[in-house]
């Protein structure tokens, strides 16, 4: 059988002293879409925090296309999306400059050829940014950021793409074009992992959810079925019990 | 042009122009990850190998830039494994290299508190034949360093966790950002001073930053303005016997304010023209779905 594109068994990791993944399995196929679900602090954006290397795992296994996550190296293959921030950097850059860092995961530490720039704009159209190319990021709405963001880790033709919240105070238009462009890559073949509040307009293309509740897996299988006021079209989850430092309220509004 | 046939002008104005490349050059990635403040800490760590060098009665610049390296990196390893307690550690690091400096050089039999004020606030017209090597060579590593792995460096500074996915080496490349942040404090230690090094590293990026758009443009007009603003402060220095380093930072900052004032009505025009090319209409929504609508 083909190995998995991701393998994560029996993962343990803790932020701090606090055990925030304890005992996450989680496999997911070459082709597949699996949306990592979870309330806040359940463990989902440090479980792909793990996978991409950037919170370690204090026990269990990971492999990434059949290579332990220890030896893998083969960074282009992965793209990654991590969850927004709103803090502006302090310089100015471009949405050109931003997206062309995504290449680097092909070019490395040589330069930038032909084949390279183009890769860049392809991606920017996926999104529909790509008359957009020469303005400062910092002029983006939040949707338009998030698009960029995405852009980025096309870029670097991935074949797998794992993202943190990409639909997090993403409007409502910009959401289509996310879904619309994620369906593109899924029928060229890429396998996806993403964290999501909520199934919103990628419903339709999620082959699986992963559910997460204090660190631990209690489903797998087919996406739950969105219920109440929860299944109207452009429901916005907003959580009054939420943590506000922990995670922004999602009102919709851009700033 | 008589200031051009001065052997000493030569140097010096030689000097000034790599200052005025340099530190801007290295800067921009300083001021992208917030670490504005970093040439300030080198600066002061900087004094402990001035003192080194005279003590040790060797050239003052290479022992500098080596304690330099060494502050520089141990200041990068708090920053990347650092916790909650590591703007302690820099600040002892800071403060223990700048009293380090201070008794090193009251211990050196030539040293001397004239020696360290021209060290602490530049003296130009003092830089000699073995300086002017030092520096050139040094600030050499730094444009190479700073123009050759601009995207690589953009993409650390800009979105650290990101540049880790794509595999590139960022911790080899946090370091290397560190050590020419040293490299070029030591190659400005003659011509601004050591605290008023890390002026030139901010400043011009902070002025261009205010009507540039990209990071490329923003590169290119903070070199060119630490360029103009040493060359002309060392000129002038000549002409008016003032202190080179205090004349450069202090034009510095009159560039900073003419470009704040000329950023609004600039901003504004930009607005205007885009205003022009995409009018508010009433039949909008026919025409296609705006691009961030809002929800409630």
């Amino acid at each position: 059988m083909e190995q998995p594109v991701i393998a994560l068994r029996g993962a343990t990791a803790s932020l701090g002293s606090r055990p925030v993944l304890r005992g996450v399995d989680l496999t997911v196929r070459r082709g597949e879409v699996v949306a990592l679900l979870g309330a806040n602090g359940s463990g989902k954006s440090t479980a792909v925090r793990s996978i991409v290397g950037q919170v370690p795992l204090t026990g269990g296994e990971l492999e990434l296309f059949g290579t332990p996550r220890r030896r893998f190296r083969d960074w282009a293959r992965v793209g990654y999306v991590p969850q927004r921030t709103t803090a502006a950097s302090g310089v100015p850059a471009t949405v050109r400059e931003v997206v062309s860092a995504g290449r680097l995961a092909r070019t490395k530490l040589g330069p930038a050829r032909r084949a390279d720039k183009e890769a860049v704009v392809k991606a920017l159209e996926l999104v529909g940014m790509a008359d957009r190319l020469k303005d400062p990021v910092d002029a983006l709405s939040g949707g338009q950021h998030q698009r960029v963001l995405i852009a980025r880790a096309l870029a670097g033709e991935p074949e797998l793409l794992i993202m943190d919240e990409p639909m997090a105070g993403v409007d409502l238009a910009s959401q289509e074009v996310l879904a619309s462009a994620l369906r593109e890559e899924v029928a060229r073949g890429a396998t996806v992992l993403l964290v999501l509040h909520e199934l919103g307009p990628l419903e339709p293309l999620i082959d699986r959810a992963v559910v997460l509740r204090d660190g631990c897996v209690v489903h797998d299988g087919p996406p739950p079925e969105a219920v109440g006021q929860h299944a109207l079209p452009g429901h916005d989850h907003v959580h009054p019990h939420a943590d506000p430092a922990a995670e922004p309220l999602r009102t919709g509004l851009l700033s | 042009m008589d200031i051009l046939e001065l052997a000493f002008m030569q140097r010096a104005l030689l000097a000034a122009l790599l200052v005025g490349v340099t530190a801007p050059a290295i800067g921009i990635y300083l001021v992208q990850r917030r670490q504005a403040l970093m040439g300030d800490g080198i600066g002061h760590v900087a004094l402990t190998g001035v003192g080194l060098g005279f003590l040790l009665n060797t050239s003052p610049v290479w022992v500098a830039t080596a304690v330099c390296v060494v502050g520089a990196v141990v200041m990068e390893l708090i920053r990347s494994y650092g916790r909650a307690r590591g703007d302690i550690a820099l600040a002892m690091l800071f403060y223990g290299g700048m009293a380090g400096g201070v008794m090193l050089m009251s211990l050196s039999p030539g040293g001397s508190n004239a020696n360290l004020t021209t060290y602490l606030f530049g003296s130009i017209a003092t830089v000699s034949q073995e300086d002017i090597v030092a520096i050139c060579l040094l600030a050499a590593f730094v444009i190479v360093t700073t123009i050759g792995l601009r995207k690589q460096l953009f993409a650390i500074c800009q979105d650290e966790e990101f540049a880790r996915v794509t595999g590139l080496p960022v911790r080899l490349l946090n370091l290397l950002v560190a050590v020419t942040a040293a490299v070029t404090v030591t190659v400005a230690m003659r011509v601004v001073g050591l605290l008023l090094v890390s002026a030139l590293m901010v400043i011009p990026v902070a002025a261009s930053q205010q009507i540039a758009r990209s990071f490329a443009t923003t590169f290119a007009m903070a070199v060119a303005v630490g360029v103009l603003v040493t060359l002309s402060g060392t000129v002038t220095s000549y002409y008016v016997d003032v202190p080179s380093g205090a004349t450069i930072v202090l034009m510095a900052i009159g560039v900073f304010v003419v470009l704040t004032l000329l950023a609004t009505p600039l901003a504004r025009k930009r607005a205007d023209r885009t205003a022009a090319e995409e009018r508010c209409t009433l039949d909008g929504a026919e025409a296609g779905a705006p691009a961030d609508d809002v929800r409630v």
